[in-house]
């Protein structure tokens, strides 16, 4: 019986495993299906994470690297190449791999850190003929940066995400040339600093309130057609434009990966697209955490560090001292507020205070964020700039949530 | 090269044509044009094995449609093809539909289709409890079932070239002679073929080598449908294969669960020229709407895949199976319920074949079953003595479908192994789930590679053109600047 | 007076920079902001990240960065240089592949393990 099993070894296992192991857990075992620990940080070799966590700027690598040392410094276990097949009654999993064989282990806490992958084609449904040269951003990242292979020379990318504006500079330095960035979106869903130097740096231009309604090619792809789209965000006929290309890459949003997580019975969020989650990482299942992307898309890999930190400690918390029933406040997301995460909060349970993270449905400026509870306001926390690209975090005082009596709704103030 | 009987075509039809013909003392050859084989019709269409109620009484449609349903019940069993006998219910929305129920009901009994009832819109609605409230009488048919065509196609072909039937690959058909005792086939790659006996099984272009061979006799109308596949979330939406009533294009547009677990929703019906398969957004549109027509919760957000097939209709109205010219027999017009029909068109085709006077001799020794290994559709203890025996069953290559690098070796080394990223996923599953491929693909490349002993370069996404990888990066392949 | 977005975290400050009076900046959220908008004006210059071949190793390339940011325009420079190089596993993270690449005074670094495929 292992005290703790973390499904997957990217950035979120990593941290949850080795704070874990730091708060006193030493039978863990971590479970990740590819050859080696890293997750997809290992094919984001650009730069710009860990600012937050360690104050200075890192490739993927070079972040993935630090938590695998900090880990090769516990005695937590690692089966590489194994994948697990299925999470049973009281806390079983079901593992396979080709040196693992077919392995079935108890564990008293199981954290899922499986991570995202992306929207593919069918999701947006794309018109047109579906020939060979259509890859997701992260496809084609893998191919680039770990394979050494260039999937196109001549390339429309379709969403502006970051991983699509990193892939346009990416193909840009390896020789192709990259004639589009297309958004659907009158914004980027990107950071600024991306659009700086990875479209600007290159002239490539970048086409918002645009998106793709043609592919054409019977073999590879030959041309993509986009058009301008109006508010609801329909083609405008006449609009149209022709680029001649080998190559579409797709950008267009990560999904968390949840077939585990479902296949247990675990209570999910449908707007999260993850489980539903207390401040301590915990699912509706006693003893089963989640963190990082499975959870929800994050923006920066600092902040799946810090929650999976949170759950790893908290997993501990569960194994070496039980858990009380507590009394539980649920979350809401009111007016121009997506989703929370945590859904649940236990204020007993909150030491001093909690992170809540939201997004929002449109860009606005200069607004406050309420916390309500039935008709009092608790708390507005202000902002001068909010975007559904950009995760938002608001912090919970212990204080303010033991002012709270029933359900907290967080919500976009209306525009005075 | 020589054959007895030579097989134009290897979708669904040629076959199982050739799997018929196989039980016989005799040389079989196919030519296919394409890499690998159900790439035409057959790749994408319903997926489904039709009652039979559907047809004109009397028609080789009608006729071969329940005798193919029949047929594939236990060939799929003997050849390892997913099927599942669902059901099938028809819908009728208003007074008129009601009748149209009626008409095809009385037509199926005529046919011959066992066990069909008239429901109430309500009996239909506690059957399946997720039809609209709209529903004012069905049809209700237990023996239509789901299979999986390509695998159909390719459990016939396998089994066929097990026993003996030789497939040519990339070998398309450039011009037809007639000789002494049969047939002088040109193909695009050079080699002329030998053959006594000619099945013409070339689908939508099945007029083209007709033309090649006798006078006009009929003429093929493609005619495109186009599908949406929803994610597994929304499989159990409906347990049975749920018609609107017929109309003059088609059966028109179903929902349906798939033998993996999706959910299925199409087609439209709409004539185009050659095998053009693009999707438009408002054929997805209307497929959808008529779809929620049946099913109003239909969550088409879950969408992970919509794509287009060309069905093969011939302006006759019915399948064109005959002796067009001496020892040319045309299988063609083969349009829904030709998937169901298929084991009965073969035995039909042999028939012509007597009748033309090719002599018959059945083997002694004819291998007529077919195993396939399906890791995750396997127990625990199943699972675990896989890997145990063999530990690439133990490596998950395809994430989201389960599926390991075992049976991506096993499929590239069987009788008709996959050329293609696409032909491994025809195959095994691989990338049909909700990324579709985006995890999996680079792995797929990577063992198709070590297979053909080829660089990934070459390694292709489908049929030939569809190339994946443009060059290598840092810069030294000069033909890789722009 | 002229507008940029900062780079230099992911935050993406919006810096008014005027020209007039030694490129002084006005909208960044901390020190490093106002050296951005300067030199971005004057001198710009990027961290350049990229991969290099590797043989011999798990995979057959290796991601690399510039250990300080490069001459903007040096960028193309960089990436040919790295096309000349090859490495032969095992790399160590932060070992130096080319020092002081095209005269820039940026070393270029590994920014990752790969160990020799002869070891296992």
């Amino acid at each position: 019986m292992y005290d703790l099993i973390v499904i997957g070894g990217g950035p979120a296992g990593l941290a949850a495993a080795c704070t874990a192991w730091e708060k006193g857990l030493r039978r863990i075992l971590l479970v990740e299906r590819e050859r080696e620990l890293g997750g997809i940080l290992n094919q984001c070799i650009h730069n710009g994470f860990g600012l937050h966590h360690f104050k200075e700027e890192l490739t993927g690598p070079e972040y993935a690297g630090r938590f695998i040392q900090k880990l090769r410094q516990t005695g937590v276990e690692v089966l590489l190449d194994t994948m697990v097949l299925d999470i049973a009654e009281n806390r079983t999993v079901h593992m396979v791999g080709a040196s693992t064989g077919y392995r079935i282990e108890q564990a008293k806490a199981i954290i899922l850190a499986m991570g995202c992958r992306e929207r593919p084609r069918g999701a947006i449904g794309i018109p047109g003929t579906r020939p060979a040269g259509i890859f997701t951003a992260g496809t084609a990242q893998r191919y680039v940066n770990i394979e050494g292979w260039l999937p196109g020379k001549r390339v429309v990318i379709l969403g502006s995400g970051d991983i699509g504006l990193i892939m346009a500079r990416r193909m840009t330095l390896e020789g192709a040339k990259v004639l589009a960035c297309v958004e659907l979106m009158p914004y980027s869903n990107g950071l600024n600093r991306n659009i700086v130097q990875c479209l600007s740096d290159y002239d490539i231009p970048l086409y918002l309130s645009h998106t793709v309604t043609e592919i054409r090619g019977k073999s590879r792809v030959e041309q993509v057609v986009i058009a301008r789209v109006d508010e609801t965000r329909t083609p405008i006929p006449g609009t149209e434009q022709v680029f001649d290309c080998d190559t579409l890459l797709l950008s267009v949003g990560l999904i968390p990966e949840n077939e585990l997580t479902r296949q247990a019975g675990i209570e999910m969020d449908g707007r999260t697209g993850g489980a539903v989650v207390c401040e301590t990482m915990e699912t509706s299942q006693p003893g089963v955490f989640a963190c990082g992307n499975v959870v929800h898309v994050h923006d920066l890999v600092d902040f799946v560090t810090a929650e999976s930190q949170r759950a790893g400690e908290a997993a501990a918390r569960y194994v070496l001292s039980g858990q009380k029933a507590v009394p539980v406040l649920e979350v809401q997301a009111g007016n121009g507020v997506t989703y929370t995460v945590p859904q649940r909060i236990h204020p007993d349970q909150v030491e001093k205070a909690c992170p809540l993270f939201l997004r929002v449905n449109q860009v606005y400026r200069e607004r406050g964020l309420t916390l309500t509870c039935g008709e009092e306001t608790l708390a507005t926390f202000h902002r001068d700039h909010l975007a559904p690209g950009e995760m938002v975090q608001i912090v919970l005082t212990k204080a303010l949530l033991e002012r709270a009596a029933g359900t907290l709704t967080v919500s976009v103030q209306e525009a005075t | 090269m020589n054959y007895d009987v030579l097989i134009i075509g290897c979708g669904i039809t040629g076959a199982a044509a050739a799997f018929e013909l196989s039980k016989y003392q005799l040389k079989v050859g196919i030519l296919e044009r394409e890499n690998d084989v159900a790439t035409g019709t057959t790749r994408a269409n319903s997926a489904i094995l039709h009652a039979g109620y559907d047809p004109k009484p009397g028609t080789l449609m009608a006729k071969l449609n329940v005798r193919g349903s029949a047929l594939a019940q236990t060939l799929c069993k003997a050849l390892a093809v997913p099927y599942q006998p669902c059901g099938s219910l028809v819908l009728a929305f208003s007074e008129e539909e009601n009748a149209i129920v009626e008409r095809l009901y009385r037509q199926g009994i005529e046919n011959g289709v066992p066990h069909l009832t008239i429901l109430t819109g309500e009996q239909a609605r506690t059957m399946e409890p997720n039809l609209s409230d709209r529903v004012t009488a069905a049809l209700h048919a237990p023996t239509a079932a789901l299979c999986l065509p390509w695998t159909y196609c390719l459990a016939l072909a396998e089994t066929a070239v097990r026993n003996g039937v030789q497939l040519h690959l990339n070998t398309a058909v450039t011009g037809l002679e007639q000789t002494g005792d049969g047939w002088l086939v040109h193909t695009a790659q050079g080699d002329a073929v030998k053959a006594r006996y000619i099945l013409n099984a070339a689908g939508v272009d099945a007029q083209t080598v007709h033309a090649l061979a006798a006078p006009h006799t009929f003429t093929i109308h493609p005619v495109r449908g186009q599908y949406d596949l929803l994610d597994k979330s929304e499989g159990g939406r409906v347990g049975r294969i749920i018609f609107q009533c017929p109309n003059a294009m088609g059966k028109g547009v179903l929902v349906a669960p798939t033998v993996h677990g999706n959910l299925i929703v199409g087609p439209d019906a709409i004539p185009v020229s050659g095998c053009d398969v693009s999707v438009t957004a408002e054929g997805l549109d209307a497929v959808r709407k008529a779809a929620a027509q049946s099913v109003p919760s239909l969550a088409f957000r879950q969408s992970i895949r919509n794509f287009a097939g060309v069905r093969a209709v011939a302006d006759t109205g019915d399948f064109v199976l005959e002796e067009a010219a001496p020892h040319f027999i045309d299988l063609a017009g083969i349009c829904s319920p030709g998937l169901s029909a298929a084991p009965a068109i073969a035995e039909y085709a042999v028939e012509l074949l007597k009748r033309a006077g090719l002599s018959l001799k059945q083997k002694t020794s004819f291998l007529s079953s077919r195993s396939h290994i399906c890791f995750h559709q396997r127990s625990a203890g199943e699972r675990a003595a896989l890997v145990a025996q063999n530990p690439a069953y133990g490596r998950v290559v395809c994430r989201c479908e389960t599926v390991t690098e075992g049976e991506i070796l096993d499929a590239l080394h069987s009788v008709i192994p996959p050329q293609s990223v696409d032909g491994v996923k025809r195959r095994v599953n691989t990338g049909m789930g909700r990324c579709q491929g985006g995890f999996c693909s680079p792995r797929v490349v990577e063992l198709l590679a070590k297979a053909w002993q080829q660089s990934p370069q070459e390694i292709l996404q489908d049929r030939a053109g569809t190339w994946l990888l443009a060059c290598e990066t840092k810069g030294r392949d000069t033909s890789c600047t722009t | 007076m002229r507008e940029l977005i900062c780079i230099v975290c992911p935050k993406g400050c919006h810096l008014k920079i005027d020209e007039e009076k030694d490129w002084s900046v006005t909208g960044n959220q901390c020190p490093r902001g106002a050296e951005y908008g300067k030199m971005e004006l004057t001198h710009p210059t990027r961290v350049v990240t990229s991969t290099v071949r590797c043989i011999g190793g798990a995979h057959p390339r290796c991601p690399v960065k510039t250990d300080r940011a490069v001459p903007k325009e040096q960028i193309g420079a960089v990436m040919e240089a790295l096309n000349q190089v090859t490495l032969t596993a095992p790399v160590r993270s932060g070992q130096v592949i080319v020092a002081d690449i095209c005269g820039t005074q940026a070393d270029l670094i590994a920014t990752r393990d790969i160990e020799s495929n002869l070891q296992k």
